[in-house]
């Protein structure tokens, strides 16, 4: 594998697990809201308590796929700066109301209902706009002259309500499968059934719309519809994962007291599911990282620099993944913190 | 205004919004850290429940600053495109390796606050180091990179490409000792005197008990102590950052100065305004020699003056003020805590500081965020006009997007809002949790495992 080809892998690996933590993170904020009112399940509160400790952590892939970006492909920074400058700036505006709200809440236990409809709304609206950002780079809405972006045209266009559709199906598709496995983590099995029930709706849902965005795709940017249809075997693969997982959230686990579904398969075969397509997706966007202004060959940063870049990632990771995986026995598997009320 | 001038103005108030808390992260950390200590050695449980509420107000501040800090990172490709491009091609390293700084802080601050309950005395100090080793590293690192834009290295250029990228030199710039020892020291110089301040104010309080009049006390000293440490380390350290400006920027010291003739035994300025149409410093009191003796250790040392530069490269004058302010509040504070523990050693036997004292006292903690505002304020507006010292000016650097006027006034008043909020929620927690309640909680839990 040459430089760019790896450096942009590391970006699309970062973008990939930013894009899972963020479904879950603020998919979880969606469901928040979804079930304060109704205080008569746990939905709610399951939600919260996954939430309250993770979202800075998650918080912090956000950043960690920017700055990457900013020293794998310096030369993309100019197009990317003036394109994003209109969803980065709202994306910023609502990531810190979020955040903020999320700790007030937990340090003074008040604006219970001012907190779940921020977090919700937020939940809905900073996935839309991390989304619409698909389209812009697939091409097209890009002023030639000025390079600003055409506000306009991206929000007038229907391949990105196809693209909003899918990335919010997709959110909250991936945040139910997760909060259903939480729960039974958690023994809550009414809970369990909540979220698995609506994993089931949704599941179809985002196959439909994955098939509307590349059937609409073709208004803006034939390039890549082009592209992503070499890409089939990938696709092919990736709808396997989510046809296995979407039967296991119907077979009867072991333990006969259980509710139906094996929510632990599911959530990694569609993982799976959304990382063989996602992979096919960055595939067929090559050579591109923005429509047709630049490539990656021509966006990389200089060898010594992404020598140091590498070395100091892997340096960076090894010291992490400790961490990680303290922070996950503590909060994701401890039944302390799980059981309490 | 012209879109440069908002851009300046809205990126200049993003950092001055974030700096507050990013100084706290790394300033309460330290104590928090300090007064877990103090109490494995001296068993007083004051000095938990100190750390334990600092830990409360550390929390609440994490809430923004994660993300007023997320919103600088983005910021700067979004307004300074140009400018990350060599960032990206030069001094990327240190943004990287920052970022797994901040992933620890995040870490183990989650773990520290959310899990508290289930973690170890040694666990929990394990983590509370992690978290001001991962605050600290970050600001040393961000830090790296802002020395970079003043003193420039690693790096050639050739018809305006850049080649011959030395990443690590880059990352060791001239200023960066310099300039990262001073970031650090004045972040623990300042959350020390912020709970200075605080201590101070609530002990000015005429009703309150024996034990709470005891506890701020403890609180109060404590502070004056690690800050008049701290202060008179950034002083010391700041007299070398000064001798880095005389070598390496030296319009920059000019300009702090207000020094127009080149000279020896220049003398040192304090106070006075520019005044540009006669090309001197008007009613500064001036120390004969010293500011060659400071510049370089020798009375004879020749100081450029401004008149030897091009008048396009002049740094703004306001920043002879700025630098005035931030050394003058400094030398106050370090008085201030020197004084307060020469009347406490000679009160021995009264319990507190002369009320005046305390009044006095109680400013500390703005004082001390002002010097930082001052100072970074100096060190960016005086590298003006350029944002890559004499190699990118910031004209070219900054974004050609038009209307950043609406997202100057809507991230301003997202600024104001969260200010707001953090006090009101900051004044509500500690209205609900008293210092009595937590007495009683140790009341009913006395036993606290020591290691």
């Amino acid at each position: 594998m040459n430089d760019p080809l790896l450096a942009i892998s590391l970006v699309w690996l970062f973008v990939f697990i930013y894009a899972i933590l963020g479904s879950v993170d603020f998919g979880a904020g969606f469901w928040s809201m979804f079930y304060t009112r109704k205080r008569d399940t746990q939905a709610g509160s399951i939600a919260n308590r996954f939430l309250s400790p993770t979202w800075e952590v998650t918080n912090v892939f956000l950043v960690l796929l920017v700055v990457s970006l900013v020293g794998f492909f310096p030369a993309a920074i100019y197009t990317f700066g003036m394109a994003l400058l209109i969803p980065g700036s709202l994306v910023l505006i609502l990531l810190t109301i979020r955040s903020a709200f999320m700790v007030f809440h937990y340090s003074v236990q008040r604006f219970r209902d001012t907190l779940d409809l921020v977090s919700g709304v937020t939940g809905v609206l900073i996935p839309a706009l991390l989304v619409s950002i698909l389209p812009i780079l697939a091409g097209g809405f890009i002023d030639p002259d000025t390079h600003m972006l055409q506000v306009g045209k991206l929000f007038t266009s229907p391949v990105t309500y196809a693209y909003l559709a899918f990335g919010l199906a997709s959110e909250l598709f991936l945040s139910a499968t997760f909060l259903a496995d939480y729960s039974r983590e958690a023994d809550d099995e009414s809970t369990y059934q909540v979220f698995r029930k609506h994993a089931v709706r949704l599941g179809p849902f985002t196959l439909l719309t994955a098939v509307l965005t590349t059937l609409l795709m073709g208004q803006e940017a034939v390039w890549l519809r082009e592209h992503l249809l070499d890409q089939r075997l990938w696709f092919i693969l990736s709808s396997l994962c989510f046809f296995i997982g979407y039967l296991s959230l119907f077979w009867r686990p072991r333990d006969g007291n259980k509710a139906r579904g094996i929510p632990r398969l599911a959530f990694t075969l569609f993982i799976a599911q959304y990382a063989l397509a996602s992979f096919a997706y960055g595939r067929a966007h090559l050579p591109y990282l923005v429509y047709p202004y630049l490539t990656v060959e021509g966006s990389i940063t200089n060898p010594e620099m992404l020598r140091y870049l590498l070395i100091s990632f892997m340096i960076g990771m090894a010291i992490l993944v400790p961490g990680f995986y303290y922070f996950w026995r503590l909060f994701l598997k401890d039944k302390r913190y799980l059981h309490q009320q | 205004m012209d879109e440069l001038t908002i851009a300046r103005s809205l990126f200049g108030s993003s950092l001055a919004f974030h700096i507050i808390f990013a100084t706290l992260g790394v300033g309460l950390p330290f104590m928090i850290l300090i007064s877990e200590i103090i109490y494995q050695v001296t068993g007083d449980r004051d000095y938990t429940l100190m750390a334990k509420r600092w830990t409360k107000a550390q929390a609440i501040l994490l809430g923004v600053a994660i993300p007023s800090g997320t919103i600088v990172g983005v910021q700067l490709s979004l307004l300074w495109p140009r400018f990350m491009e060599v960032v990206g091609e030069v001094i990327a390293l240190p943004f990287q390796i920052e970022l797994f700084a901040f992933f620890i802080e995040a870490l183990f601050m989650s773990i520290y606050v959310y899990a508290a309950d289930r973690l170890s005395p040694v666990s929990r100090i394990a983590s509370v180091f992690l978290v001001a080793l991962g605050g600290g590293a970050s600001a040393v690192l961000i830090t790296s990179a802002n020395a970079w834009m003043n003193t420039p290295t690693g790096f050639e250029t050739s018809d305006g490409q850049i080649t011959n990228v030395q990443p690590m030199q880059a990352f060791f710039n001239p200023s960066f000792p310099s300039a990262a020892l001073h970031v650090l020291v004045s972040a623990w110089m300042t959350g020390a005197f912020v709970i200075a301040g605080l201590a101070a104010w609530r002990l000015l309080r005429r009703k309150q008990g024996y034990r709470e009049v005891r506890y701020h006390q403890k609180a109060l000293m404590m502070s004056l102590a690690v800050g008049g440490i701290m202060s008179l380390a950034t002083a010391w350290n700041g007299h070398a950052a000064g001798q880095v400006l005389y070598e390496y920027q030296p319009e920059k010291l000019a300009a702090a100065e207000g020094h127009f003739e080149t000279q020896a035994y220049a003398p040192l300025a304090l106070g006075g305004v520019v005044d540009l149409e006669k090309g001197e410093l008007v009613g500064a009191i001036k120390i004969p020699w010293m500011l060659s003796f400071l510049a370089d250790n020798r009375f004879d040392a020749v100081v450029k003056g401004l008149n030897d530069f091009p008048r396009e490269n002049w740094p703004p004058f306001y920043v002879h003020t700025l630098f005035n302010l931030m050394v003058g509040i400094g030398t106050l504070l370090m008085i201030l805590s020197l004084v307060s523990w020469i009347i406490k050693w000679r009160r021995r036997h009264r319990e507190a500081l002369p009320r005046w004292l305390l009044w006095i006292l109680s400013s500390t903690g703005i004082l001390s965020m002002l010097a930082i505002e001052f100072g970074w304020i100096f060190t960016c507006s005086g590298r003006q006009p350029w944002t890559v010292y004499h190699y990118q000016r910031t004209a070219e650097s900054v974004t050609r997007a038009t209307g950043l006027g609406l997202w100057f006034v809507l991230f301003i008043s997202l600024y104001i809002l969260l200010f707001i909020g953090t006090i009101l929620v900051m004044r509500s927690y500690f209205k609900r949790h008293p210092l009595q309640d937590e007495w009683k909680q140790i009341q009913a839990h006395p036993t606290e495992r020591r290691w």
